[in-house]
């Protein structure tokens, strides 16, 4: 299915205060792919997302979705075919309830009640919020703001899903349970994120960004453990790779933790 | 009051809101008239008449403990807004001392009654307002407001207030945690500071209403906010809408106490 097909070509993106924040981006996103983004802080993760759904227009090079090229005339199109996720899920969730959060997307989208209704049921379902629907934002978990926050996007039947830092917030069992969640999605999907072991564990590919432009661009399980290239961006190896382990170390042992019992 | 009481106050004005009473399971729309024209017949009232005003009680009494409300927290905040009325009516027992009675050989004057009654009106309906809110859900209120037409900004301006408060407040609230925590005794805690803190909450204000805003884009949003109806009038609520105007009717053009007095005596003699 080439439709979502995700391309970018030579993306420039200038803020109006004159700071160059993407200076020539290209890739190429194919249909089911899921991508992790990653980079140091600043390094321009989010101007890219927001560039990808029309949040932001290019200043310079062109964004395509399928054969659609973004623009000002395509860009309630696109911003249908591209469901992004954003960071704080306070942001995201502006409705009185969950359920007429949910159904807002489905409801501008024009569609009949029982349609809408039908969406909203089976995304909270899907996310696993079904028995929240009728609570207000303001009295939700954080982890379940998140939740929610994408069954809103899930709602509107995207073919692409964007993610800025999706486990940013969540205790780690909430964050295992949406690594599981996305794991179960078949979109495409660009996720950003510094939890390199959740883009681990989600994306089969990575692209690392680094002030502005692409600084790699490959295999997740390569280039997440290249060393030497995660450290040149502010990262280090993912948690589940730095393979230390107290081989010693047992519930008998009374002596110091040796030296030796420290392998990397 | 500090800022933490307060916040937990409010937060629990809106937890009342969330219950299941005969009061809160009313049609919005029906407590909202109903309250109006409650609020309106008590201040119909004469300045000197206090004794038809006493049977309207009824109402907010009602409205407290089928709704299942503690008293408390609504006598405190109608103390609270009282200087308001006090103002307006103190010096009422100063300009009007035409004795109108003599209550066990004590003569009261005009002045001291109208005062009185300003005092009763504004209970009764500051206190009916109070119950209002916090026995309907502000959701509620908001489509009741919509569906009476109201023009739809100002309801989605409501809602907005309403979803946002709380994360404002929140905001506010670790900014100034922030402060307490690096200011010692007075320094620290100078208007300066309290100029600089208010200014960087509009500039982050401004800034997630941009965010909002690109959220809703995001989602489709050309300019309109459909809410979702809730709410059906049902037999209850005509019933209820019926029964309690009627009711202030009859409080309006027949004294009930001095009735009820009148009838006492009679029986007693």
């Amino acid at each position: 299915m080439s439709h979502h097909i995700l391309e970018l070509k030579d993306v420039h993106f200038s803020y109006p205060d004159g700071i160059e924040a993407l200076k020539g981006i290209s890739f190429r996103i194919l249909h089911g792919e899921s991508v992790g983004l990653t980079g140091a802080n600043g390094s321009g993760k989010t101007t890219l997302l927001m560039n990808l759904n029309g949040q932001l227009l290019p200043t310079k090079g062109g964004v395509s979705i399928g054969e659609i090229p973004l623009n000002k005339k395509t860009k309630q199109e696109i911003k249908r075919k591209v469901g992004y996720v954003f960071q704080r899920p306070n942001d995201q969730l502006f409705m009185p309830t969950v359920y007429e959060d949910v159904a807002f997307g489905p409801v501008n989208l024009g569609l009949t009640p029982e349609q809408v209704d039908e969406r909203v049921k089976s995304a909270l379902e899907t996310v696993g919020c079904l028995h929240l629907s009728h609570r207000p934002p303001h009295r939700l978990s954080e982890g379940q703001k998140n939740a929610v926050a994408i069954a809103t996007v899930m709602a509107m039947k995207p073919d692409i899903l964007v993610m800025d830092e999706p486990a940013s917030n969540l205790d780690p069992k909430s964050r295992r349970q949406l690594i599981n969640l996305l794991k179960r999605f078949e979109h495409t999907k660009i996720i950003a994120s510094h939890d390199l072991d959740l883009i681990l564990d989600v994306c089969e590919r990575c692209i690392i960004i680094k002030d502005g432009k692409i600084a790699a661009d490959g295999p997740a399980e390569e280039i997440l453990l290249n060393k030497t290239l995660l450290e040149e961006n502010n990262l280090e190896l993912p948690l589940s790779r730095q393979n230390v382990i107290y081989k010693g170390l047992n519930l008998k042992a009374t002596k110091a933790i040796p030296e030796k019992g420290l392998t990397t | 009051m500090t800022f933490d009481s307060e916040y937990f106050n409010i937060g629990y004005l809106d937890s009342l809101s969330y219950k299941d009473t005969f009061v809160h399971r009313l049609d919005p729309r029906v407590k909202l008239l109903v309250s109006f024209v409650f609020i309106l017949f008590v201040v119909s009232f004469p300045k000197y008449d206090l004794s038809g005003l006493m049977p309207f009680f009824i109402y907010p009494v009602f409205l407290l403990t089928a709704g299942d409300i503690p008293l408390r927290v609504i006598a405190k905040k109608v103390i609270f807004v009282s200087p308001f009325a006090l103002f307006i009516g103190i010096f009422n027992p100063l300009f009007d001392t035409s004795v109108l009675l003599t209550l066990f050989g004590i003569p009261i004057t005009g002045g001291w009654i109208s005062f009185l009654s300003i005092i009763v009106k504004f209970i009764l309906t500051v206190s009916t307002a109070l119950l209002l809110i916090a026995a309907t859900s502000f959701l509620g209120l908001c489509e009741a407001l919509e569906r009476l037409k109201l023009p739809r900004v100002f309801v989605i301006q409501l809602l907005f207030l309403y979803r946002y408060l709380f994360v404002l407040l929140e905001e506010t609230f670790r900014m100034l945690r922030a402060k307490d925590a690096r200011s010692f005794g007075k320094r620290g805690s100078e208007i300066k500071t309290f100029k600089r803190l208010i200014s960087i909450l509009l500039v982050r204000t401004v800034e997630r209403a941009e965010r909002i805003y690109q959220a809703m884009l995001s989602r489709g949003f050309r300019g309109e906010i459909r809410m979702l109806r809730r709410h059906t009038l049902r037999v209850q609520d005509f019933l209820f809408a019926l029964f309690s105007v009627s009711l202030f009717y009859v409080f309006r053009h027949y004294n009930i106490v001095s009735i009820l007095g009148e009838t006492l005596g009679r029986t007693l003699r």
